[in-house]
């Protein structure tokens, strides 16, 4: 079951959170700068799972952006490492321009995706539909 | 008041700030102006509102008084509104707030809309964060929608229904009706997710997971049998777009049925038999240069492994992690090594095959590589690879990252212990590793390592030399500096005479050897405990050497008025040892004898001291079962003769069982009354209770469990034996048994021995009498307490010997114990 979902700039920030689980507030910010930690102080040739307290962090770099998930040790890694790729195909998709100011269509798309910690649809095209009628609705 | 801005400008507002303050004050600022637009009732732009306290919430900033906000937007007409409010729904909102009960209806109704996106919105919530109450309410709802033909609401309901599941198992047995047609669907989606929730209903309940797997003949809907199906057309099947990952088509649904054929098929001949060519198949099929492949393989490998395959299937499953192990990508490394950690195990020569590999890998740069193959190093080593692996591992702790170190150091001491080829090399590891990693290693390595320097006598001297050329240059680790200052007490006067044959002698004076030890306890480094182990082993040097009396006198009365209250405390009673009982000190400061060691790793070890007792002082008060306590176990041999009964020697009445430290002072005060002096003596009283067995300490005697009932054991002839019994509830194994023996006769008994024998599975020791005879009209008792281990909580059984004089004659009986409490033993 994936635990969290977190997008971190290489800074540092927080640029998208998602907790399948609940956290306390003051506990999700400590442990988003101890994660982020964690996988900026690693470098590229090294792997790509690590073990972090009781549950395992995967992790994936693309430019200066860190996409981070918690998962337990029921999951795949690999599958999970497959999965942030998809992930980041669909918004490479839907999203021509900068991501980051569209915060709330990343939470739907990620919501479409993966549901309570289990993973949901794959498909690109399937997972960008509802996106798109809300797009029409919005401009009309 | 102007419109709210919107939230990308907020985004990227917040983003020009270059402090932390900066941002605060503009979440401040935005926040008042959020909380004016709520209050004024605001319906146009109550969206734009709630998304932008989503962004501050997801920067850590309270965002509470938006709660409601969220609910008026679930209640809303318009799909924009639904959708911010049941996102901020999901962020903001848990079980913890009451508010979210006020969500149940405005769920009820969306899961009935005529929209299917707002249906799957309203799913989506439930799933995420329904509580127990809210489940149980539209649990029913669920389940319609499980039912429809809308593949788009089919998986988001699947999902929903395994949160449900999980909050409320009791109406697991509502979905399973609609399980049934689950796995007819074309659409990708649907079968990930129904997959997704069968396995959540199998790991859950065992009769879910035995009726998935009947075999209905006559069905078609047998479950394993569908799932190879679908597998063997996700592999068969052309390229198909709508799924495809890096050439792959659908591996996020071929993971998942492997996992759920892997929950099927434990333990269960009939389903794996019927998995075995798929997952053959799948294994020799998958293509391997991408990742996706291997993630594939990986989930392969872990279902062959935990299924009852056949045997081929499983060599090829350790070869597949063989090759993964050569990969260049430290990720299949990682996977590769995990996996065969769970499996060496089972498939213990199998794994051995690629030891190279997994040794090479303790090279690695990365942490969680490096950890993992350590591990598995460990779990390698074997009789024949012990002198090769342990070089390995020995230069990996040298260059091994801190947090490594302790965990390396027990390792190799357990392996060590196990598989040592000789003495020798055993204790030249252990110095390897004291000196490489001395501050690292856990407390109880040392008296286990004292433990097994005496019992290997032969290399006595050889080790005193290397350990004292070991602490000449550094003092600064402290297990390396007890253990030698253990050691060179123990066995200076070796040192000082330079014999050794193992090595070239080196010539020591006992002036050196003092000074070194008087470092140790000068220096500031040295530990309390560290201290007074050096403290005792000067004073033991007193009798070992010749001309530095009056040194070792003078060192002693200093650290009389020392400080710390243990050495003092220890000072005092040397330096009363030199005043006043000048005539005991050769007799107690004499050497060790040779301990036995009965069980290993085991929580509580019972020490059997061979009854080697200094005999001077014995003669004073001889115990009645100590002395020849050998002729004694064969009597007890041939009488008992039986062969799955192991007699137990009683123990010497050497351990007064007094607890650790400070025991000086009982025996100097009871000197007169025991006579027992040898493993009282000093060099105990800076170990931890490993010598007196955890079993004497106090905590055992203060745990009674609650009335097991007594029984009388024997009775004949006049004399009547009683067992009382005592559980120990810090250790459950533990049962003490206290013994009287009284005599009815007219004449007294005496000279009365009392030994007992028990079966292999358990472990007895006997503690001194209270003496030796039993007075006549049951005027008074005996008492003895025998402590018996019993690990695998068998029916405790007991042969008991007595033999006495009564009468002028001497009497032999023996008799068998069967009658023991089950309190007294389960």
């Amino acid at each position: 079951m994936i635990k969290f979902f977190l997008m971190v700039n290489k800074q540092g920030q927080t640029r998208l959170s998602r907790y399948y689980e609940h956290v306390e507030i003051n506990k999700r910010t400590m442990l988003e700068a101890e994660v982020v930690k964690t996988c900026l102080s690693r470098s590229k040739d090294q792997c790509s799972f690590i073990e972090y307290k009781d549950f395992k962090l995967v992790y994936r770099q693309y430019a200066a952006l860190f996409i981070v998930v918690g998962i337990n040790e029921t999951e795949n890694e690999m599958a999970v490492y497959e999965l942030i790729h998809n992930f980041v195909e669909v918004l490479d998709k839907y999203f021509s321009r900068v991501i980051m100011f569209n915060l709330d269509r990343v939470h739907i798309i990620l919501d479409e995706m993966v549901l309570n910690g289990c993973i949901v649809e794959t498909n690109r095209n399937r997972i960008l539909a509802p996106l798109l009628v809300l797009d029409k609705v919005a401009e009309s | 008041m102007p419109a709210p801005i919107r939230l990308r400008e907020l985004i990227r507002t917040i983003r020009t700030a270059r402090t932390q303050a900066e941002e605060r004050e503009m979440i401040q600022k935005e926040c008042a102006a959020i909380r004016s637009s709520f209050r004024e009732e605001d319906n146009t732009y109550r969206c734009r509102n709630v998304a932008k306290l989503l962004y501050m919430h997801m920067l850590g900033y309270p965002a509470h008084f938006g709660q409601l906000e969220c609910l008026k937007l679930i209640a809303s007409q318009k799909f924009t509104d639904k959708r911010i409010g049941y996102l901020g729904a999901m962020l903001l909102l848990d079980e913890r707030q009451d508010v979210h009960l006020l969500m149940t209806n405005c769920i009820k109704n969306d899961l009935n809309h005529s929209t299917q996106y707002v249906q799957g919105l309203a799913l989506c919530t439930l799933g995420c964060m329904g509580s127990s109450e809210m489940c149980r309410d539209l649990a029913g709802e669920v389940e319609k929608l499980l039912k429809t033909s809308n593949s788009y609401l089919r998986k988001k309901a699947a999902l929903c229904a395994v949160h449900v599941i999980r909050k409320v198992p009791e109406l697991m047995e509502m979905f399973l009706p609609a399980t049934k047609n689950l796995l007819n669907e074309k659409n990708h989606g649907v079968l990930h997710t129904s997959v997704v929730l069968l396995t959540e209903m199998c790991e859950r309940s065992p009769d879910m997971l035995a009726h998935f797997r009947k075999v209905r003949k006559l069905s078609s809907s047998q479950l394993v049998p569908q799932l190879v199906r679908i597998l063997k057309n996700l592999i068969m099947s052309g390229y198909s777009p709508e799924h495809d990952v890096s050439g792959i088509s659908d591996p996020f649904l071929q993971v998942r049925i492997l996992r759920l054929l892997r929950i099927l098929g434990r333990n269960d001949d009939d389903s794996s038999e019927a998995m075995n060519d798929i997952l053959a198949q799948v294994a020799t099929n998958t293509e391997t240069s991408k990742n996706v492949g291997n993630a594939i393989l990986y989930e392969t490998v872990l279902t062959i492994m935990d299924i009852k395959s056949e045997s081929g299937l499983r060599v090829l499953a350790i070869n597949i992690l063989g090759r993964f192990l050569l990969n260049n990508d430290k990720n299949i490394r990682y996977v590769a090594l995990t996996s065969l950690l769970k499996t060496v195990q089972t498939d213990h020569n199998a794994v051995q095959r690629h030891r190279s590999t997994i040794v090479d890998c303790l090279k690695d740069l990365d942490v969680s590589i490096k950890r993992r193959a350590m591990e598995l190093s460990f779990a390698l080593v074997n009789g024949n690879n012990v002198r090769g692996m342990m070089k390995e591992l020995l230069y990996f702790l040298d260059s091994c990252e801190p947090e490594f170190k302790a965990d390396c150091a027990s390792g190799i001491f357990l392996a060590a212990e196990k598989y040592a080829p000789s003495k020798r090399w055993h204790i030249d590891t252990i110095m390897r590793v004291l000196t490489t990693a001395g501050s690292y290693v856990r407390d109880d390595a040392v008296p286990n390592l004292i433990q097994l320097i005496t019992n290997s006598v032969e290399m006595h001297a050889y080790t005193v030399q290397r350990l004292y050329k070991a602490i000449l240059g550094d003092y600064s680790q402290q297990p390396l500096v007890q253990v030698a200052s253990w050691c060179i007490g123990e066995y200076g006067d070796l040192l000082v005479s330079g014999q050794c044959e193992e090595e070239e002698p080196i010539q020591v004076t006992e002036d050196e050897v003092l000074d070194i030890l008087e470092s140790i306890l000068i220096s500031n480094m040295s530990a309390s405990v560290t201290r007074g182990y050096a403290l005792t082993a000067i004073m033991k040097l007193s009798t070992r050497f010749t001309c530095t009396v009056n040194r070792i006198k003078k060192v002693v009365s200093i650290y009389g008025s020392s400080i710390d209250v243990e050495l003092q405390q220890r000072a005092v009673e040397y330096n009363a040892l030199f005043k006043k009982y000048d005539h005991m000190r050769p007799a107690l400061l004499e050497r060790m004898p040779v301990m036995e060691k009965v069980t290993t790793n085991g929580p509580t070890e019972i020490v059997q001291t061979n009854g080697e007792t200094e005999p001077a002082v014995l003669e004073t008060k001889p115990p009645p079962s100590g002395l020849q306590p050998a002729s004694q176990a064969n009597d007890l041999l041939d009488l008992l003769g039986g062969s799955d009964i192991t007699p137990v020697i009683p123990t010497a009445p050497t351990s007064k069982p007094a607890s650790a430290g400070g025991e000086l002072l009982d025996l100097l005060g009871d000197l007169n009354l025991t006579g027992s002096p040898v493993s009282a003596p000093a060099p105990q009283t800076g170990q931890p209770p490993f010598l007196l067995d955890g079993l004497s300490s106090q905590p055992l005697f203060n745990d009674i469990a609650a009335g097991i009932p007594s029984i009388t054991a024997y009775n004949k002839n006049g004399l009547k034996i009683d067992f009382t019994f005592e559980r120990s509830n810090t250790n459950p194994s533990v049962t003490v048994i206290t013994i009287q023996a009284s005599n009815s006769t007219e004449l007294d008994m005496t000279d009365f021995v009392f030994q007992a024998a028990v079966p292999k599975t358990f472990q007895l020791q006997l503690l001194s009498p209270s003496s030796s005879v039993i007075p006549a009209f049951n005027s008074g008792t005996i008492t003895q307490v025998i402590k018996v281990l019993n690990p695998q909580k068998q029916q405790l059984r007991m042969r008991i010997k007595l033999t006495y004089n009564h009468k002028g004659s001497a009497m032999q009986d023996l008799a068998e114990v069967n009658n023991f409490p089950p309190q007294s033993w389960q």
